[in-house]
């Protein structure tokens, strides 16, 4: 794969202001994407995994959002320094979303095509007949039928799937260099999932597109992604490869997400849960974030947080068990046999532990 | 597990339940055409299909939201269409619940989360002391892994998520017989997903609950229930064990939908072929012999009595082979 670097986080921080206080939302996130490669971004609701998304296209309102620190660089620039006008010639232009829900994120009185073809007019020196040709155009290619007609449908007109598809065609109608989807198929059956998500792999390979695929589902994350990037509490704890994150988990807290999924080949009695909640950003507790939450906690999880340890050169993971000092322990028996059935089918074996680095140090 | 089938008693039975909106009209749409299908006291029914299958119309009718165009449907032996009085469906409605689909509409935005959770207990005068009602609240949110500290706060100021779990709370606040849970889970976190699927689990045992699971998410499904029904447009196509369903699907439907299931497992996922469903497969010109016809016990299949030979040698076929890997 190419390895050029389209757009690289470097310690995001942002809060909100609220009547209860300050959330702490975002807490120091780095990460870069490549050109062409699709990199998810997995984690519970409120661990910061939009709103770090947002933050890249400039989308949290100003008036309660505070960036305390870090940066966004696309093309050398820093966009979270941006004017707003620059940002006009960036957002749905460079860097174009799709969200999870196709009917409120659709324009209700406008017609599909005038809403696909309107981010075309805004950004390209092109007339408004060429902007329909174009659009038709897109609507062939994400598989809207018969496009001449479904030109002049409205929004309600669709179904969800057909939805998600136009929101698609409006996202990629400046073949953008990065494509933020921020949970897309969530509201969508599985067999409409199914062909969006073989739709937008196609799509990406197209047009070389990087894509950042926001979902809390490991099974359209196992099919998507490239790299996997897991959240908790506004970190990124664990980044690595698919295969990296799935078969050789080094967090406790990817165990758990692991552990807790229900596969169609296992009878369990009783699912593996993490046990109680998030915590409150508000307050984030002091040293380890997910140390109230985790079995494997050690005594230090509770003082200080985590340094990033690199287990390869693509491989990190924010968690004291990597350091040389920790016991040896052995992850939820689920977990244990991913990396079993993974090393007989390849016949490889996995790294163990190794030295700490930066996130990005490698 | 299911009950063995002599001790089974239903505590539902739907038989050609029709549901047609705007009927006579142009606009005329057939969302249920004859559905068909009991829920055993004890069990937990899963209902699967996509949406427009009309599974939560099916749901809806159960719990009397809405008349229904045809057939009839029996709550623990009483036709629920004949509960008219108001104490009457005051009864019916806390031996029943449901947990909606959208979490957003389902919540009144001017309440608070106590207000919404409370008032099911006042309403059904559960819990008469207002302080002990707003302890029973905090356990009722605890206990669907949402911090007590929420109880004060309204619905817009929860994500998508959050929101379903004051759904579930409410739900179980009135501690019903019978709960609908209209893909209940399907907007929650992976973790929490496990979190309230146990605790149904769990509740289900201490006090016999029955539950009707209707979702999308056919991993979940297939681990919460004992029995599974698959239905597409308006009908239900197959009736199984939830173990065999996933061992042996006859149906064709059955095979796409589940081959459209993602697995968490990268490996899996690079080498998985999709099965496409042609929906002339189930299209019947002449429907006399067409129904939901029983292959094997417990095994049922929508279809014409003459295809019967041939999913029955379709089945012993995939059994075997799913024993030889076992």
């Amino acid at each position: 794969m190419e390895e050029t670097t389209v757009l690289e986080v470097k310690d995001l921080a942002i809060s909100f202001q609220t009547f209860e206080g300050v959330v702490k939302a975002v807490r120091g996130v780095e990460f870069m994407l490549k050109k062409g490669e699709t990199l998810a971004i997995v984690g519970e609701s409120g661990s910061g995994k939009s709103v770090s998304t947002k933050a890249i296209n400039r989308l949290l309102p100003e008036k309660n959002t505070l960036i305390e620190r870090g940066e966004v660089l696309f093309e050398g620039q820093d966009l979270l320094k941006l004017s707003e006008k620059d940002m006009q010639g960036i957002r749905g232009n460079d860097i174009a979303m799709i969200f999870q829900d196709p009917m409120t994120s659709l324009n209700p009185t406008m017609t599909v095509g005038k809403q696909i073809a309107e981010p075309i007019i805004a950004h390209k020196n092109v007339s408004k007949e060429e902007a329909k040709e174009k659009a038709l155009e897109l609507m062939d290619l994400v598989g809207i039928h018969h496009p001449k007609k479904s030109y002049k449908n409205y929004p309600h007109q669709f179904s969800g799937g057909m939805r998600q598809r136009v929101m698609i065609a409006i996202a990629l109608a400046c073949e953008p260099k990065i494509l933020i989807a921020d949970e897309p198929t969530t509201a969508l059956d599985v067999t409409i999932q199914a062909q969006i998500l073989d739709l937008m792999n196609k799509l990406k390979d197209e047009l070389d597109t990087s894509i950042i695929f926001i979902t809390h589902d490991l099974g359209v994350v196992a099919q998507m992604a490239d790299r996997v990037a897991v959240m908790y509490a506004g970190q990124i704890v664990e980044i690595g490869t698919a295969d990296e994150i799935f078969y050789n988990p080094m967090h406790p807290y990817t165990w758990g997400l692991l552990a807790s999924m229900p596969t169609l080949d296992v009878d369990q009695k009783n699912l593996y849960t993490i046990p109680g909640s998030p915590p409150n950003l508000l307050h984030p507790p002091v040293g380890d974030a997910f140390a109230a939450r985790n079995d494997y906690a050690l005594a230090i999880d509770f003082q200080q947080e985590p340094e990033v340890f690199k287990v390869t050169d693509t491989h990190y993971a924010k968690t004291w068990l990597l350091h040389p000092d920790a016991p040896d322990v052995t992850p939820p028996l689920k977990v244990v046999r991913r990396k079993e059935k993974y090393e007989a089918l390849f016949s490889v074996k996995m790294y163990a532990n190794s030295t700490g680095g930066g996130i990005n140090g490698g | 597990m299911a009950a063995e089938p002599k001790e089974k008693k239903p505590i539902v039975e739907i038989r050609s339940y029709k549901q047609y909106f705007n009927e006579g009209k142009k606009s005329e749409v057939r969302a249920v055409k004859d559905v068909s299908f009991s829920i055993y006291e004890g069990e937990t029914f899963g209902l699967v299909g996509e949406s427009g299958s009309g599974k939560s119309t099916t749901g809806r009718a159960l719990i009397k939201l809405g008349d229904i165009t045809g057939g009839q449907i029996f709550y623990k032996g009483e036709d629920i269409s004949q509960i008219k009085r108001r104490k009457d469906l005051l009864k019916f409605r806390k031996s029943m619940q449901m947990i909606f689909q959208d979490p957003y509409a389902s919540l009144n935005p001017r309440l608070t989360v106590k207000e919404i959770i409370g008032g099911a207990l006042k309403v059904h005068g559960l819990e008469t002391d207002s302080n002990k009602r707003t302890e029973k609240v905090y356990e009722l949110l605890e206990s669907v892994g949402l911090n007590k500290q929420f109880a004060n706060r309204y619905p817009r100021e929860f994500s998508g998520g959050q929101c379903q779990r004051v759904g579930i709370a409410r739900a179980l606040a009135v501690q019903p017989d019978f709960i609908i849970a209209d893909e209940a889970i399907s907007a929650l976190d992976v973790s929490i997903q496990a979190q309230v699927v146990n605790l149904l689990k769990e509740l289900k045992e201490q006090n016999n609950l029955t539950y009707l699971f209707i979702a999308h998410d056919l991993s979940m499904v297939k681990y919460i229930s004992d029995r599974i029904g698959v239905m597409n447009n308006g009908r239900v196509l197959e009736v199984s064990n939830a173990g065999e369903l996933y061992e042996a699907p006859l149906h064709p439907y059955t095979e796409s939908l589940l081959s459209a299931i993602p697995t968490p497992d990268p490996e899996s996922e690079r080498h998985r072929v999709r099965t496409e469903y042609d929906p002339a497969y189930h299209h019947y010109d002449n429907l006399d012999r067409v129904a939901l016809h029983e292959i094997a016990p417990e095994h049922f299949i929508y279809c014409h009595e003459d295809e019967i030979p041939l999913y029955r040698k379709k089945r012993e076929k995939l059994l075997k082979k799913a024993r030889q890997y076992a």
